[in-house]
């Protein structure tokens, strides 16, 4: 990581929608290939994950995510405006969960039908 | 590492563009039909007509993989009405979507959709989509018939509409495209159809379109072209940073095909109809919280002590058990689902609801903010169809909700998921997450209008065919965008064969090849296209809202001439996708253009329309009743009129079967 600071415009919102991780991500650049709005490109860096260019062009359909062969490497992020939205409650026992929050309970492994 | 701040805060250089930019290259493509647009609808039409023997070009605006509206997946088909188990016949579902709108619903386009949606559905079946319980894992549920494994959504009753297992569907239908050997060409961004000799009006015969990743241009020439794209949904509200996510189409809505068949002098109908625009993005994650609509149907809503909102007929009775929310009540022969483009339902072929009163009762104290959706409540296989199944295969559902949320920890089994806290008159519309009080009422969508077509699919322009959802007068949704595509795709393939070959008028490609790649070739001080999307947006949303009068709307067209003229003639494109979004600007303008002259020529205000002329106050005046087709020649406007009817009057026969028979 660089010390430089940039002039840089503000980060976008929002600010990634997907996430990459460079440990699993092998730069095959499938993602990039099926995206219908182009929101990633494709690294300079070859074997590298692509680069998130457009991220409110994504209207988040994580075809990019069915399409990586390696489970993992790509993450669905939806914005924090709508993470924050989506709460639950336990009815048993009254505790209130969300997405994306600190300490999340254990998850439900079941998956979908078909 | 993931974004470009990131990446270049660690690495300090600003990555080139990754693909080799040629905007001097002309490439030719020569195919018997071109279709732009591929999506469900698009590939159906190209599907179809290949195996009609002709050769099939597809200009796809994205990847043809998975991109469209209906790209992410759907979870249930409606009109399937001639499946084994139906109790509805195509007339009876054609009537009660032609009488819900009063006659404004292309009833032509309805009834081809209902007589071939189940067949649609079951050439998809062969190309790999699972529309059966195969497993048996809903075995002995009331949804499921046991002989034919088919899985029934929302009437139980009536089994015209099918739960299925879509999430990959668009995959499927790609993967049969290539193997009958459809040719795809993505990142396509079609600038214009191209006229017979060059002449507004003459026979369509290809189009041409810009490379969004390497700049280059391409002229398709085709005997026959079927325009299958999608909305306008950029018209009027841009604000991706807030609505891309939430919204159920994607960037690429720029009404383009609206755009070029408008330019081309192809005749529209209804453009001057619009709504309120509940689904523009402004809301929630689609399907991401508690609600009892659509997908969610015949979800128990409780408020915050656990006191049950109750479920009532669409007349108002209460209902008395889960059960009763998926059949037909007292009155009614049979319910017609959601989101099959039409505006207004009928009570007596609406479906069962949460109480519309519920705003005024919460506001009395009756119920308790916040709401909760409790799945608990329901059986095994009631809340196992509706979480696992139908959310998990419903566009943008399997990763964005069902994989997101289950890897949080939701479990339906024994989670209550939260509704939203809003307004009380946004508990009006069951279906929470889609915005309600969130989507100002400045926020308006086209609705119900566009290209007008005849019993062939096709449209006044020789060689020019349409098969798509909203963009087609009398279209739908998700399946009906499949049932017309594969419709026009045949028909458009038919014409084929014996059509005289395309000879290109190389005047209009030059004329267009100027003008499409005049932002990237002046001054880089021009306009960015969002600045200029974003203006546009405002025009329409200020002069063509829900009040207009003839003084606003022609102010409304003065200003987008103002944009075109001005901001958009300077702006300036810095690599291929900000120049196919510069293209989709005047693309929007022209669509505008079409909605304000069609507002023009309607002198009377329609409530079906949601059409409101301050200066022609009365309501719905009979002698208004009268569809107004509307067309360019020499870039002038040209009106006529058409009845509401017009299907089944002169020269076409009286009766809908009748017509199919001669026509399909």
């Amino acid at each position: 990581m660089s010390d430089k600071s940039y002039i840089l415009p503000n980060p976008p919102t929002p600010n990634k929608a997907v996430e990459f991780n460079p440990g699993i991500c092998i730069g095959c650049n499938l993602c990039v290939d099926v995206c219908p709005t182009d929101v990633m490109m494709p690294n300079p860096e070859k074997g590298k994950q692509p680069i998130v260019v457009y991220p409110e062009e994504c209207w988040y359909c994580a075809g990019c995510v069915e399409e990586c062969p390696r489970p993992g490497a790509i993450t669905m992020l939806h914005p924090t405006q709508q993470r924050i939205s989506v709460n639950w409650k336990r009815k048993d026992s009254g505790e209130y969960f969300r997405l994306g929050m600190k300490n999340p309970p254990p998850p439900n492994t079941r998956p979908p039908s078909g | 590492m993931s974004t470009w701040h990131e990446y270049i805060q660690a690495t300090g250089q600003i990555p080139e563009w990754p693909y080799p930019i040629n905007y001097d290259k002309v490439n030719e493509v020569m195919a018997d039909v071109l279709v732009i647009g591929g999506g469900v609808a698009g590939l159906q039409a190209a599907i179809n007509a290949v195996k009609k023997g002709v050769k099939v070009a597809v200009a796809e605006r994205g990847h043809a993989k998975r991109s469209g509206s209906g790209g992410a997946g759907v979870d249930h088909w409606h009109g399937a009405v001639t499946n084994p188990r139906s109790k509805v016949t195509p007339e009876d579902y054609t009537l009660g979507c032609y009488e819900s709108m009063q006659g404004w619903t292309g009833g032509n386009v309805r009834y081809i959709i209902t007589k071939e949606s189940w067949d649609t559905l079951l050439e998809c079946e062969k190309m790999g989509v699972q529309i059966r319980d195969v497993d048996d894992e809903f075995n002995g549920a009331n949804f499921r018939d046991e002989e034919t494994k088919l899985m029934f959504a929302y009437d139980y009753q009536s089994k015209h509409m099918l739960r299925i297992w879509g999430y990959d569907i668009k995959v499927k239908v790609y993967e049969e495209a290539r193997r009958v050997g459809v040719d795809i060409y993505n990142r396509m961004m079609v600038t214009s159809l191209l006229n017979e000799g060059g002449k507004q009006g003459g026979r369509i015969i290809g189009a041409t379109a810009v490379d969004t990743r390497t700049g280059e241009f391409n002229v398709f020439l085709a005997k026959a072209t079927v325009i299958a794209t999608g909305g306008a949904g950029r018209l009027t509200l841009f604000s991706p940073e807030m609505t891309a996510s939430g919204a159920m189409s994607d960037m690429n809505s720029a009404g383009v095909g609206q755009a070029i068949g408008w330019n081309a002098g192809a005749e529209f109908v209804c453009m001057e109809g619009s709504g309120p625009g509940r689904l523009t993005g402004l809301g929630y994650a689609p399907y991401s919280m508690g609600n009892a609509s659509n997908t969610y149907h015949g979800t128990p809503i409780i408020d915050a002590d656990g006191k049950e909102i109750p479920w009532v007929d669409p007349f108002g009775r209460e209902l008395n058990t889960v059960e009763d929310r998926f059949i037909p009540q007292k009155g009614q022969q049979f319910q017609l689902g959601i989101g099959i483009g039409i505006s207004h339902t009928n009570k007596e072929f609406a479906l069962n609801d949460i109480s519309a009163d519920l705003p005024e009762r919460l506001r009395k104290g009756e119920f308790k903010l916040p709401l909760y959706a409790d799945l608990t409540l329901l059986s095994e296989n009631e809340r196992r169809v509706i979480f696992g199944m139908m959310v998990g295969n419903e566009g943008k559902t399997r990763i964005p909700i069902y994989d997101t949320m289950t890897r949080a920890g939701f479990d339906p089994g024994k989670d209550m998921l939260q509704v939203p806290v809003m307004p009380l008159e946004g508990y009006f519309n069951s279906c929470y997450w889609s915005g309600g009080p969130n989507t100002p009422s400045t926020v308006r969508m086209l609705g119900g209008g566009g290209f007008l077509v005849d019993w062939n699919l096709r449209s006044n322009l020789e060689g020019l065919y349409i098969g798509a959802g909203n963009t087609l007068f009398g279209g739908g949704c998700h399946g009906e965008s499949h049932t017309t595509g594969r419709y026009a795709g045949r028909h458009a393939a038919e014409y084929a064969r014996t059509a005289p070959e395309p000879l290109a008028n190389r005047q209009q490609i030059e004329a267009e090849r100027n003008r499409a790649y005049t932002t990237v070739k002046q001054g880089k001080d021009g306009n960015g296209w969002k600045e200029i999307n974003a203006a546009i947006a405002r025009i329409m949303r200020d002069y063509c809202g829900r009040h207009k009068n003839e003084m606003t709307l022609n102010l409304g067209l003065r200003l987008l001439d103002e944009l075109k003229t001005t901001e958009l003639v300077s702006a300036y494109a810095s690599n291929p996708h900000e120049l196919g979004r510069l293209l989709e600007c005047q693309a929007l303008i022209s669509v505008g253009e079409l909605a304000i002259k069609s507002s023009l020529e309607r002198k009377a205000s329609n409530s079906v329309l949601d059409f409101h002329r301050l200066d022609y106050p009365e309501m719905d005046p009979p002698e208004w009743n009268k569809l107004l087709p509307i067309r360019q020649e020499n870039n002038k406007v040209v009106i006529r009129e058409l009845p509401l009817d017009f299907h089944l009057k002169a020269p076409y026969a009286t009766s809908y079967e009748e017509n199919y028979q001669r026509y399909a």
